[in-house]
């Protein structure tokens, strides 16, 4: 595959927004005064480390082309799937449900995105798992919370596998402009949002959004990191079918459904007793803390765009 | 590598394989909580849920306590096929040990051996693979160890989600993440009897997978 000049710019622009990220940090780094700030700067770099990292990633995977990239959205979801099911209670009796999720549920799902059999991947999770593995369940003869043990289940395949498989399936969407900026758009922006709503947060934050669900999150950073994150995204544009107008809309729907992934994810945690998903990225904390906003940005977009923009 | 003693100082979880060894399907993890990893001499006791169990916590020590250490295993299961043996005596040292009382000979006189050639000692006091949900009274020799050898420490682990991976009773091994909490040492108060002692030891391990 020729290297596309877009993705060469867009990847530039990454990278240099990086570079002043880590310069910053840097210099922020030598003025810290008391111990609290140095904490929030340690955390800020390792944050920015960790991003020079995943950039890094992805861009590989752009580079290699659309099979690299469902591949290495494959492992993002046994990942996520991992962390989910380390912090999620589960009973005996679900034992085998687990053992296919991770390896027969999620293989499928993204052999069916790499064959490009729509019909079948959009329908394998919320129709034939959803009914399959409560009927499997009764088989092991457990009936205790079995409502909540179905659901865990349930919720375990369609955040970290049905929802974070329809990012790389805006690669196989047809709609005239090249399908892997469109999934570059829709990760800048939703990840875009979250850095943003972090700074402004960060900077201007007074007034919490919800002290009992997520208190890092303010009412300051949410608007101002989620206008920004408008603006960029139309900005954007030409990575998209889109017009600039557009372009906005769609900003502003993957920043609401990323901030609600965001927070409902949260949710979930407060509801655990943890406070990150995992270890695996330094500053940031797991997987899922990562891709949150994902789950639930990436199906609304691949859904919109296919509904009105695909041939 | 055997040092001259007989007691096998490296620290591989297989004989082959890389050392430092990742053999086990999910993520090393250890939280030490009232005692260090050192290499002093010590009882590790903890809970049964998995045959990963052992392999989790041989994984979660570092290597210098790792080679000392060696696993009590029960010989009606781990001697019963030639693969099963290979697994326990070869890969992870296991002394193997008789769960009832035949003949002449106390069972746990292979494990004072060990215990008197230095070796550490990792023991399932429960003497079987529970459910994962409860901890099951402890079987007293664990008791007669701490009595015969008071200069050795006895250091609690708790495994957690260890009975999600592999239950007793499947094949069937889920990926997640196992973490292995190492908590104070405890020793026999001098009028304790060996029963207070044992739920005591018990208590101390069920602690560790509920912190407060």
């Amino acid at each position: 595959m020729t290297i596309n000049t877009t993705v060469l710019w867009v990847f530039g622009g990454i990278f240099l927004v990086l570079l002043v990220g880590t310069i910053a940090g840097a210099i922020l780094s030598a003025r810290a005064k008391n111990e609290e700030s140095r904490r929030t700067i340690d955390n800020l770099n390792a944050r920015t480390r960790s991003w020079w990292i995943m950039a890094i990633v992805i861009g590989t995977a752009v580079l290699l082309g659309q099979k690299a990239i469902i591949l290495l959205f494959a492992f993002i979801s046994f990942g996520a799937l991992r962390e989910f099911w380390t912090l999620t209670p589960s009973r005996r009796g679900d034992h085998r449900s687990l053992f296919l999720s991770f390896f027969v549920l999620l293989p499928a799902q993204y052999a069916l995105l790499w064959v490009n059999w729509y019909s079948f991947y959009t329908v394998l999770i919320p129709v034939y798992a959803f009914l399959g593995l409560a009927a499997i369940a009764t088989l092991s003869g457990e009936t205790g919370d079995f409502l909540d043990r179905s659901a865990r289940v349930q919720w375990g395949l369609m955040l970290c596998v049905y929802s974070i498989s329809l990012a790389p399936a805006l690669t196989t969407l047809k709609t005239g402009s090249d399908p892997i900026l469109l999934l570059l758009y829709l990760v800048i922006v939703v990840q875009l949002s979250d850095v943003l709503q972090y700074v402004f947060g960060k900077l201007f934050g007074r007034h919490r959004f919800s002290p009992n669900i997520s208190p890092s999150k303010t009412i300051e950073g949410l608007v101002g990191g989620g206008l920004s994150a408008i603006l960029i995204g139309a900005l954007l544009y030409p990575l998209t079918p889109f017009s600039p107008l557009q372009s906005a809309g769609m900003a502003a729907v993957i920043v609401v459904a990323g901030f609600f992934g965001g927070f409902v994810l949260s949710a979930v945690k407060r509801d655990l007793g943890v406070k990150d998903w995992g270890t695996l990225i330094e500053g940031h904390g797991g997987i899922l803390d990562r891709v949150d906003s994902l789950t639930f940005s990436a199906p609304l977009l691949f859904h919109l765009t296919r509904y009105w923009f695909a041939t | 590598m055997r040092s001259p003693g007989g007691l096998p100082t490296d620290d591989r979880i297989c004989p082959g394989s890389p050392s430092r060894s990742r053999a086990a399907p999910y993520r090393r993890r250890s939280v030490w909580s009232g005692a260090e990893p050192t290499t002093r001499q010590r009882i590790y006791f903890a809970n049964h849920s998995s045959h990963f169990d052992t392999l989790a916590i041989i994984a979660a020590l570092p290597p210098a306590i790792r080679a000392r250490t060696r696993p009590v295993a029960a010989l009606d299961y781990w001697g019963k096929t030639r693969m099963r043996r290979f697994i326990a005596v070869e890969c992870l040292r296991s002394i193997l040990i008789n769960r009832t009382r035949t003949g002449e000979g106390d069972p746990l006189d292979p494990v004072r051996e060990g215990l008197a050639a230095g070796s550490s000692i990792l023991i399932f006091p429960e003497g079987t693979r529970g459910s994962g949900e409860t901890i099951a009274p402890f079987r007293s020799g664990l008791y007669r160890l701490a009595e015969a050898f008071p200069d050795v420490e006895l250091v609690p682990a708790y495994l957690d989600n260890l009975s999600r991976i592999m239950p007793k009773g499947s094949m069937l091994i889920v990926p997640i993440t196992c973490t292995v909490h190492f908590g104070a040492p405890l020793a026999p108060f001098p009028d304790e009897d060996g029963k207070a002692f044992l739920e005591r030891a018990r208590l101390a391990v069920e602690r560790l997978g509920k912190p407060a």
